[in-house]
């Protein structure tokens, strides 16, 4: 479990989050929804650490980790996964490589023993013979599934994807949601995922927090969401023409 | 003034965690070579073609300045060689390797930076500062020093070359002016010089680099100050190394 208390950030004089309170379940998608801008990329960062956080405090289980040194900090760290924007992989290593990355120094596994696992996790995000490729030879959901391999390489407790579906079509979005998903509860994981994509809040969203200009305004589940009455989110959730036609048929 | 003091305080944050034990030996040894490669064996043909051309130049100036018939034109090859090792071969290569390998480093790490490959390796509990630059460092300060004796032969073979292809002074002359007055502490003085400079220019690179921001134009922006500052400071070491070793 992760819970978040009374988180702030500052960057200057902009306060960009303001008292930030959620907790995330183990075995459920945790989404941070918002618009672009209004804060939740930094939640994100706060929340694993990237960026440090000027008042509240952040617990992973029982430990404070906002209280913890650098030490301290890479020991939760290691079982943290996270899948970035723009999957962040190495340029310099094949897929291979990348997903045997974290495997190089945080285990004494035979090299046999961390091929198996590679080849486990690419397995388990559905990818095949890719073994030697480089990353600039993948398309944008292969780098994506190569990144979540990497994600679960050493069985995190918690994963953190960072727009997971930017810059993917429709159907693939939907396929790394599912993936996302099925990950999360069929080894219990903590699951914060951060997106604007509604398809994906539809699709995953055991919990959504909604983050308006750095503060939580809304929280609920993805069934809750379409006949919520806060008005940002409303304007948030039905900005496009063909969902305010929904919602004006919803209404009637 | 504060921004050069904030700069010059968060370079020192940088090499803080450079200089850490590195997270696992057998990486750090792989890394190492890696880096032996990519920043000193990949800079031998153009420090071998740029030895080779700055040697035969001096040998041609040198004796064309040389036309009082009472010194021996042996002095040719005492002066291209006191030339080569004091200043050409450590400072001029530096300089040229602060321009290739620096914006090498810069650019790359920098790219790491802006496409978050630095914000991975930290999430998975990596010190990424320590497994990206210390290799380099390492790498640099240890064999750049071999290069410049490398650029040092060559410089030699360049000037012989010129005198074989132009008789501009007889190859014995050359040879005894090579030999003449030989101080073997210039080749260490020159040495260290190389491994102060290599030194410089991977870190001021790698730091500009860990500190890129803004898309591809930032890492470009990184890259140049990178080159500039590492060139400044290596002028600057370049006379105080001087003044402590031979002043």
């Amino acid at each position: 479990m992760i819970k978040v208390e009374r988180l702030d950030k500052f960057f200057g004089e902009n306060q960009v989050l303001k008292d930030i309170s959620i907790e995330y379940l183990p075995g459920r998608c945790s989404l941070i929804i918002g618009a672009s801008g209004s804060g939740k990329t930094v939640l994100l960062k706060s929340l694993v650490g990237l960026h440090k956080p000027d008042n509240g405090k952040v617990w992973y289980g029982d430990v404070n980790f906002t209280q913890l040194d650098e030490n301290g900090k890479k020991e939760i760290r290691k079982e943290i996964g996270m899948l970035f924007q723009g999957s962040a992989l190495f340029d310099f290593a094949t897929v291979e490589e990348n997903v045997r990355f974290p495997m190089d120094f945080f285990t004494n596994w035979s090299k046999e023993e961390k091929l198996e696992r590679v080849n486990f996790c690419l397995k388990r995000v559905n990818l095949v013979n890719v073994n030697n490729l480089f990353p600039n030879e993948l398309s944008g959901g292969m780098q994506k599934r190569v990144g979540i391999a990497r994600a679960i390489a050493l069985n995190p407790k918690y994963l953190f994807c960072d727009e997971p579906n930017s810059g993917l079509d429709p159907h693939t979005s939907i396929l790394i949601d599912q993936l996302i998903q099925e990950i999360t509860q069929e080894y219990n994981i903590t699951t914060v995922v951060n997106t604007h994509d509604m398809n994906s809040v539809m699709e995953i969203g055991d919990q959504v927090s909604f983050i308006h200009k750095g503060r939580k305004v809304w929280e609920g589940s993805r069934n809750d969401i379409l006949t919520a009455d806060n008005p940002d989110l409303n304007e948030f959730v039905f900005a496009n023409n063909m969902a305010k036609k929904m919602k004006e048929l919803m209404n009637r | 003034m504060k921004n050069t003091l904030e700069l010059l305080g968060r370079y020192f944050l940088l090499m803080r965690k450079v200089f850490t034990k590195p997270d696992k030996k057998s990486i750090f040894i792989k890394q190492f070579f890696t880096d032996v490669e990519k920043l000193v064996i990949d800079s031998i043909p153009i420090v071998a073609v740029i030895s080779l051309f700055i040697g035969a130049v001096l040998v041609i100036q040198t004796a064309s300045n040389i036309e009082s018939p009472f010194i021996p034109k042996m002095y040719v090859g005492y002066m291209t060689r006191e030339s080569l090792v004091l200043e050409f071969c450590s400072t001029m290569i530096a300089l040229i390797l602060a321009g290739k390998v620096g914006s090498n480093i810069s650019s790359e790490i920098g790219s790491m930076r802006i496409s978050e490959q630095i914000d991975a390796m930290d999430m998975m509990g990596i010190n990424s500062a320590n497994y990206l630059i210390l290799p380099k460092i390492a790498a640099s300060t240890i064999f750049n020093p071999f290069l410049m004796l490398f650029s040092f032969m060559l410089g030699l073979i360049g000037g012989a070359l010129i005198i074989a292809a132009t008789s501009i002074v007889t190859m014995s002359q050359y040879v005894d002016g090579l030999h003449y007055a030989f101080r073997s502490y210039y080749i260490f003085y020159s040495m260290i010089k190389m491994s102060v400079f290599s030194f410089i220019i991977t870190s001021i690179s790698s730091f500009y680099g860990y500190n890129a921001s803004g898309g591809s134009l930032g890492v470009g922006k990184s890259s140049t100050k990178a080159i500039v500052v590492s060139s400044v400071m290596i002028l600057v070491a370049n006379l105080v190394i001087t003044q402590l070793m031979l002043g």
